[in-house]
């Protein structure tokens, strides 16, 4: 398969790293200079962008987390004045209040470059025909691999998601090759497209690149087998630049070769937080070293997985992270959104008619995650009247639907009857098998 | 004048009924009338006992959530157009019925109709005037 970019996708390590070096000490002396949260968080460590000298250095800085870019939401991180921001992004964070991204015009080519890497190392060539299945919107998903799509030269078909029937018929009609989507979705919809008698083996696929939430093995080859495609993982977070920090390659489609001139990654212990050793799982952490409007350094992703610097046989030189395989926090990933169950508390809260006893139950049915979210009655919430207790139920829904983009099923139930463990409510039961 | 229900809510699980009538058995309640009114997920059982105090206490300590609800309880006569001599006149000055269910009277021949209306106050006007027999909570009890 053709490599987009040969030069750096295939460097030796030595050059590697010294670009990573000379890279990461020119983005900390503009931050230093440019985001007072860095300077302050810098001063108070006690620490300077002089000081660091090897790429070994980069262990002293300290972290980055999701609550400091609450913390200056939301323009406060940007490290450029807002005249040369060209795009604003947005992902959902615990409280409500969404993390927001800004991109410069270099920016978004650096991230239409790493698209373009991303579908090369999926299979894809300016000859084929890109059917994009994530939203487009404030998530990253959509508009990252439409000019990814573009800057590789292939045609893309900005399709969005939902609509199903309208997506099969597309796929039949436009001759689409390459697939993007959440691997969720695109599930869901084989089988809608088997109910209409549509074969994937009559489609004109060859590689599907899914991604925006966790997927596994066993998912891998239902899909492969239901689509007639080659299924390839994709990764990115908003925080990061968006879908095309790292990607799996179709010749041994084993781990997410990570774009290591544009990113460094590390794995640290959760609790110690001191960097772990190639192959031993921790916490995702990265730092960008190219961005010009939304530097992060050392960003904790809260993703676990481990690294594997073994050369693969594409000829990419560039280390491989494996699936992440868990969080260390509570959020769930539905339908590609971000729930926390703390959102939904708020929610609840807010209505005031409801006690803040609920959990939340996550299924897959027909391929499609589907959130239902379980209220305890109480004496002053319960009245005798059925219709007044289903439109509680619908409100809430709705609330729910208003402040965080998920649909979800509000059922109420009876008191004391959500599973407490050691006094404390259990919050989350996913029943999808991951 | 006004009769008083007591609801609980139920999720439509297996046997739930069941435990709910046999709490009140074992508290020595006895139930004059029952209705379940339900969704898919949840129902609101409405019930009319002898002792009020003692099936909330009991059902409460069980951790149902328990309501009380104003009712009218009326006497229908056991006659072709019974029913109507009584909503006829309510529908006329437009009190509504949210829900209502019927016993027999174990003491004669007619039925006894619980009736929720969404105007309590009005409707009991409207069936003074019309002589139409209104039970009491305490005569209810009593039956
Ligand atoms: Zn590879």
């Amino acid at each position: 398969m053709p490599i987009f970019d040969i030069d750096f996708e295939t460097m030796p390590r030595e050059g590697l790293e010294a670009i990573q070096l000379r890279r990461l000490q020119t983005t900390l002396e503009r931050i230093y200079a440019t985001v007072p949260f860095y300077k302050e968080t810098y001063d108070k460590a006690g620490i300077k962008p002089t000081d660091i000298k090897s790429l070994d250095d980069l262990r002293r800085l300290p972290f980055t987390t999701k609550q400091d870019l609450r913390d200056n939401y939301p323009y406060a991180m940007f490290a450029v004045p807002m005249e040369q921001i060209v795009r604003i992004h947005a992902s959902s964070g615990t409280t409500g209040k969404p993390t927001v991204v800004g991109y410069t015009k270099r920016d978004i080519a650096t991230w239409a470059e790493l698209m373009a890497r991303s579908m090369s190392a999926a299979g894809a060539t300016n000859g084929d025909i890109i059917h994009n299945a994530w939203g487009y919107g404030l998530f990253t998903g959509g508009l990252g691999a439409h000019y990814g799509a573009e800057r590789l030269g292939a045609s893309v078909i900005p399709v969005s998601g939902g609509n199903t029937k309208r997506q099969i018929t597309i796929m039949q009609d436009f001759k689409p090759t390459i697939l993007c989507g959440t691997p969720s979705y695109i599930l869901h919809l084989a089988e809608v497209a088997d109910e209409m008698g549509v074969d994937f083996k009559d489609l004109y696929f060859k590689s599907g690149i899914f991604g925006a939430e966790p997927w596994t093995e066993e998912m891998r080859q239902e899909l492969e087998a239901k689509c007639n495609l080659k299924a390839v993982d994709i990764y990115g977070l908003s925080e990061v630049i968006g879908p095309g920090v790292s990607i799996e390659c179709v010749e041994e489609q084993k781990g997410l070769h990570v774009f290591e001139d544009h990113f460094i990654v590390e794995v640290v212990d959760p609790d110690t937080l001191e960097p772990l050793p190639y192959g031993e799982p921790g916490e995702l952490v990265f730092t960008s070293i190219t961005k010009e409007a939304f530097p992060v350094i050392r960003y904790r992703t809260k993703d676990i997985t481990s690294l594997n610097p073994t050369p693969c046989t594409c000829g990419r030189t560039h280390v491989r992270m494996n699936k992440p395989t868990g969080r260390t926090d509570d959020m769930l990933i539905i339908r590609g959104v971000n729930v926390f169950p703390s959102q939904i508390e708020s929610v609840l809260m807010e209505t005031r008619e409801v006690a803040p006893h609920y959990q939340l139950e996550v299924d897959r049915i027909d391929n499609l995650d589907t959130l239902t979210v379980k209220v305890e009655i109480d004496e002053t919430s319960f009245s005798d009247d059925i219709k007044g207790l289903q439109a509680m139920e619908a409100k809430l829904s709705h609330d729910i639907k208003e402040h965080l983009g998920v649909s979800a099923r509000v059922a109420l139930v009876e008191p004391k009857t959500i599973e407490r463990s050691q006094g404390k409510a259990v919050r989350v039961i996913d029943n999808r098998k991951l | 004048m006004m009769a008083e229900q007591i609801s609980i809510f139920i999720e439509n699980k297996e046997g739930r009924l069941a435990e709910v009538t046999a709490i009140l058995r074992d508290a020595q309640v006895n139930i004059r009338a029952l209705s379940l009114a339900d969704t898919t997920d949840f129902g609101v059982l409405r019930l009319i006992v002898n002792d009020n105090d003692k099936a909330t206490a009991a059902l409460k300590k069980e951790g149902f959530t328990v309501g009380k609800t104003q009712v009218l309880a009326v006497e229908v006569t056991d006659e072709p157009g019974g029913l109507n001599k009584v909503l006829d006149p309510l529908c006329e000055q437009d009190v509504n019925v949210e829900y209502m269910y019927a016993f027999a009277n174990p003491q004669c021949k007619n039925a006894i109709m619980i009736f929720r209306f969404d105007d309590i106050d009005k409707a009991k006007e409207i069936l003074a005037q019309k002589d139409i027999k209104v039970i009491d909570g305490k005569e209810l009890s009593g039956l």
